[in-house]
């Protein structure tokens, strides 16, 4: 196996966790309840954990333009958006509607704790223990989604509406979660990395029977996204980052 | 905000007890709002215990909970002001009971 590859399979991991982090971070102070501004904030910082383990080891493993390991940092504010490799799910903006964070949260969170549980057993020590860490946080943060769609499907005929609607504007980012390519396939032929491919029954059979009980309808949609692993984002990422990486651009080195 | 406002008063108001380790009892550390038990414990756990205060949460709904009432101090806590009989001060503890 080789290290390329492997940092190249952190960075995706750990750019999912690096934008979603950033992307929930838009709730704090700006959530329906107090505590539920806590609640998006201390999932957000439980990925922003994951993704510094995943950068950190990423940089680590292949050197930089100058020869030398490319630290967190590094990864996170010097990258422009092409060399982002995230799901295209994770950086989708949420225009104040609770209910399409909820909506991702449930998809994502699914598909993470799938993803985690099986990379506990990865044949790479450290992708391993990151796993086995973090598929504790992402339970928690998958039950937490649960909890909100039961209530919102299940609740006044407006929030169910509005959660069905929310359902419906993620469903296209969802297969792109599942897609397999060359350096997949490589990494789980050594048996590094997770197959996302079979991920898929798992995590639609989790999120359709929350979605059941929650008296709403699994979307169908012919509409498909993709390229987010090949650095190709939706015209929300640009705003993302240009809030992520500002300070850090504008001030290099700064510290506080 | 207006609609956050709304919905801050419709929530009931929860009181949160911890405990903090095997072998103690659970403590009161604060209340909350919450639109339903389940999610009070959930609250509970992200606002009471992220840095490892508990093992335990138990949640109340704090109109379940009969409180004394300050009018009521003089009766209820100032007689036992001078019962100093009640305090076990009075024996001798044998040497090599620790915890009494």
């Amino acid at each position: 196996m080789s290290d390329t590859d492997i940092a190249a399979y952190a960075l995706r991991l750990g750019d999912d966790a690096l934008v979603l982090a950033q992307r929930m971070g838009d709730w704090i102070a700006s959530a329906p309840q107090l505590e539920e501004d806590v609640a998006l904030a201390n999932i957000a910082l439980d990925l922003l954990g994951q993704a510094r383990a995943l950068l950190t080891y990423a940089g680590a493993l292949v050197l930089g333009a100058d020869g030398g390991p490319r630290s967190e940092d590094d990864l996170t504010y010097l990258r422009d958006e092409r060399e982002f490799v995230n799901a295209q799910l994770v950086e989708l903006p949420d225009h104040g509607d609770f209910g399409h964070c909820i909506a991702r949260l449930l998809v994502f969170s699914s598909w993470q704790y799938e993803l985690y549980a099986a990379l506990a057993d990865s044949a790479d020590q450290t992708l391993a223990a990151v796993a086995a860490k973090a598929v504790k946080e992402v339970d928690y943060h998958r039950d937490h989604a649960t909890q909100w769609v039961l209530r919102l499907g299940d609740g006044t005929p407006m929030s169910r509406q509005r959660m069905q609607h929310a359902l419906d504007a993620v469903w296209p980012h969802v297969e792109e979660l599942f897609e397999t390519d060359d350096l997949v396939v490589r990494l789980v032929s050594e048996r590094v990395a997770v197959d996302p491919a079979e991920l898929r029954t798992p995590v639609l059979a989790y999120v359709a029977a929350v979605v059941d009980r929650a008296t709403l309808a699994v979307p169908v949609t012919t509409v498909r996204h993709s390229g987010g692993r090949r650095g190709i984002h939706t015209e929300a990422m640009g705003y993302l980052l240009a809030e992520l990486q500002h300070l850090a651009r504008s001030h290099p080195g700064a510290t506080w | 905000m207006t609609e956050a406002g709304a919905s801050a008063r419709e929530w009931p108001l929860w009181e949160v007890f911890v405990r903090a380790r095997r072998g103690l009892s659970h403590g009161h550390v604060g209340s909350l709002h919450a639109p339903d038990a389940a999610m009070a414990l959930r609250n509970a756990r992200d606002l009471y215990t992220r840095r490892q205060e508990g093992v335990s949460i138990w949640v109340v709904p704090a109109e379940a909970i009969s409180a004394s009432s300050p009018d009521e101090k003089d009766a209820f806590f100032d007689p036992a002001a001078d019962k100093v009989y009640r305090h076990p001060t009075f024996y001798s503890v044998p040497d090599g009971v620790e915890h009494l």
